[in-house]
């Protein structure tokens, strides 16, 4: 990945990954962050890129595309050079090193040494809205659409937000690990880019400019 | 129901059946092909190609439309053996106006329900109050109005109808055009010229106002009705739809595999006229299909939906 862009105070180039998703919602975020959002198709949209997001969607339909048109590899070994990379619910799931509930062709980009459950929470009717404090950033709304959770965190990787125990205190989602860093990247169940609050992008993109030191 | 989505709650417990989730599901299906299946063995072929999501019916439109009689929602024990064999969200139909056939959807726990003019209404003047569910509705259109009608009733995702089970993908050209020039028009008229549009359309104020300033609708948008090949699913994307619902044109074909996967390969990169050529190659016999105007005005589905 070329690092010689523009220095520290230019707007960070971002691709994001638009083979299926909620590819316009993130190209939102990052821009209200004061990022400069690229849609990532081919391998030569990797050229030149800050960062990295991978979308919402559908975890086994992204990773089919990935494969078919030869993405897999690239972004793999751009995760593995230290490009900074976030990933939202499907991009979380993309990003772990071991999936449950997968599909056993389900292959991980790599990054983050944690263990997450597919569709964890239940089907679309369990899917919820809630607040809950994220490390760093504060009080987050947060949305959760047949969502993952981390089940389990390798002592590298930094716990950022967790279900609340509210008065859901009974239930099993209760206390969940839902957003997670590991160096350069970053992973939430839930998706920051629908609520229109843009602090967990710009949490993103500092990220990025720390990595262009 | 289990929630009550307009109940107060307190801001930090969790809320299910809100808008927001509602909504954003159907966000999360953008870029992708939602296919409909009759059984497990479809349904795995489905998820393998790539499908976002699958639609579970008894028969695909093309056998409902071959057979008449009255089409209704299907078996739960059918549905059931669909969400054990894949992991992608699973639809399913319920008549137009049938809300309790929605209401056993919902507890065997379908992702998203169609409320559809594929099979046989069973209301000729009222659709389901979507807004009571927990689980989330798609809704057919022809128009802009229709789709603002069907929003306003609390669906959180529409599609443009076409007609199904034809493999003509005529219909579903016009219908997906209908709506985003009536949308295109919109976003040029000033507050006055929004009432009486609203008032033309039989829409609300406030969803033709909101339709406006976004210059598009409030929810997704993907088509349906028709599409057949590779070709047919990115012509839908070029025209602005934000995914494809093929029906009978994947499993009424030769080599239904194969033609899954093009058709998911050509609505992931359906400006690349390149892989969508590659794509088309050797997918054996499309659907026979039957052109929508040798249909009589008593066969078009697309004209349920009031």
């Amino acid at each position: 990945m070329s690092r010689g862009g523009p220095g520290r105070g230019a707007a960070p180039r971002v691709g994001v990954l638009a083979l299926q998703g909620d590819v316009r919602e993130h190209d939102r975020a990052l821009r209200a962050a004061g990022a400069d959002p690229v849609p990532v198709r081919r391998v030569e949209d990797l050229a030149g890129l800050d960062g990295l997001v991978l979308p919402g969607g559908e975890s086994t339909a992204i990773s089919r595309l990935l494969t078919v048109f030869d993405l897999f590899e690239p972004l793999s070994q751009a995760v593995s050079s230290g490009l900074p990379v976030y990933g939202s619910c499907a991009g979380m799931i993309l990003l772990a090193g071991e999936v449950l509930d997968g599909r056993p062709d389900q292959r991980s980009l790599g990054g983050l040494d944690v263990t997450v459950r597919r569709n964890a929470f239940g089907r679309q009717v369990d899917s919820f809205e809630t607040d809950l404090a994220f490390e760093g950033v504060g009080s987050v709304h947060a949305v959760f659409i047949r969502a993952p959770w981390v089940e389990r965190a390798g002592e590298s990787v930094q716990v950022l937000a967790r279900v609340p125990a509210t008065d859901a205190g009974a239930s099993p989602a209760a206390g969940r690990v839902v957003a997670v860093r590991q160096g350069p990247v970053l992973a939430t169940s839930f998706h920051p880019e629908l609520t229109g609050d843009g602090r967990v992008h710009a949490l993103f993109v500092d990220m990025i400019q720390e990595a262009r030191g | 129901m289990s929630a009550d989505p307009s109940s107060p709650t307190p801001a930090d417990s969790p809320r299910v059946g809100t808008s927001g989730v509602k909504r954003g599901m159907a966000e999360m299906l953008k870029g992708g092909v939602i296919m409909d299946v009759v059984d497990a063995d479809q349904a795995r072929i489905a998820e393998d190609a790539g499908a976002v999501a699958v639609m579970a019916l008894e028969r695909v439109p093309a056998d409902i439309r071959r057979d008449g009689g009255v089409a209704r929602m299907s078996d739960p024990d059918m549905i059931d053996g669909i969400q054990a064999a894949v992991s992608v969200p699973v639809m399913a139909k319920a008549r137009i106006g049938h809300f309790v056939e929605a209401q056993v959807l919902q507890a065997i726990g379908v992702d998203y329900i169609d409320e559809s003019e594929v099979l046989t209404p069973a209301d000729y003047a009222h659709h389901i109050d979507k807004r009571a569910f927990t689980v989330p509705f798609v809704c057919g259109a022809t128009n802009l109005g229709e789709a603002l009608r069907r929003i306003s009733e609390g669906a959180a995702m529409i599609r443009s109808k076409g007609e199904a089970g034809t493999g003509d993908v005529s219909q579903a050209t016009t219908h997906i055009r209908t709506i985003l020039g009536e949308i295109k028009r919109l976003t040029i008229m000033d507050e006055s010229e929004l009432y009486a549009a609203a008032k033309l359309m039989a829409a609300p104020i406030d969803l033709v106002r909101e339709t406006a300033e976004l210059g598009r609708l409030p929810v997704v948008l993907f088509t349906a009705g028709g599409v057949a090949t590779p070709a047919d699913a990115a012509m839908m994307m070029q025209l602005g739809a934000d995914g494809v619902f093929i029906g009978s044109g994947i499993f009424k074909s030769g080599d239904p595999a194969q033609r899954a996967r093009a058709c998911v390969e050509a609505t992931a990169y359906f400006t690349d006229a390149e892989r969508i050529a590659k794509v088309s190659r050797g997918l054996g016999e499309a659907m026979v299909g039957i052109a929508a105007d040798s249909l009589g005005a008593g066969e078009l589905l697309a004209q349920r939906g009031w």
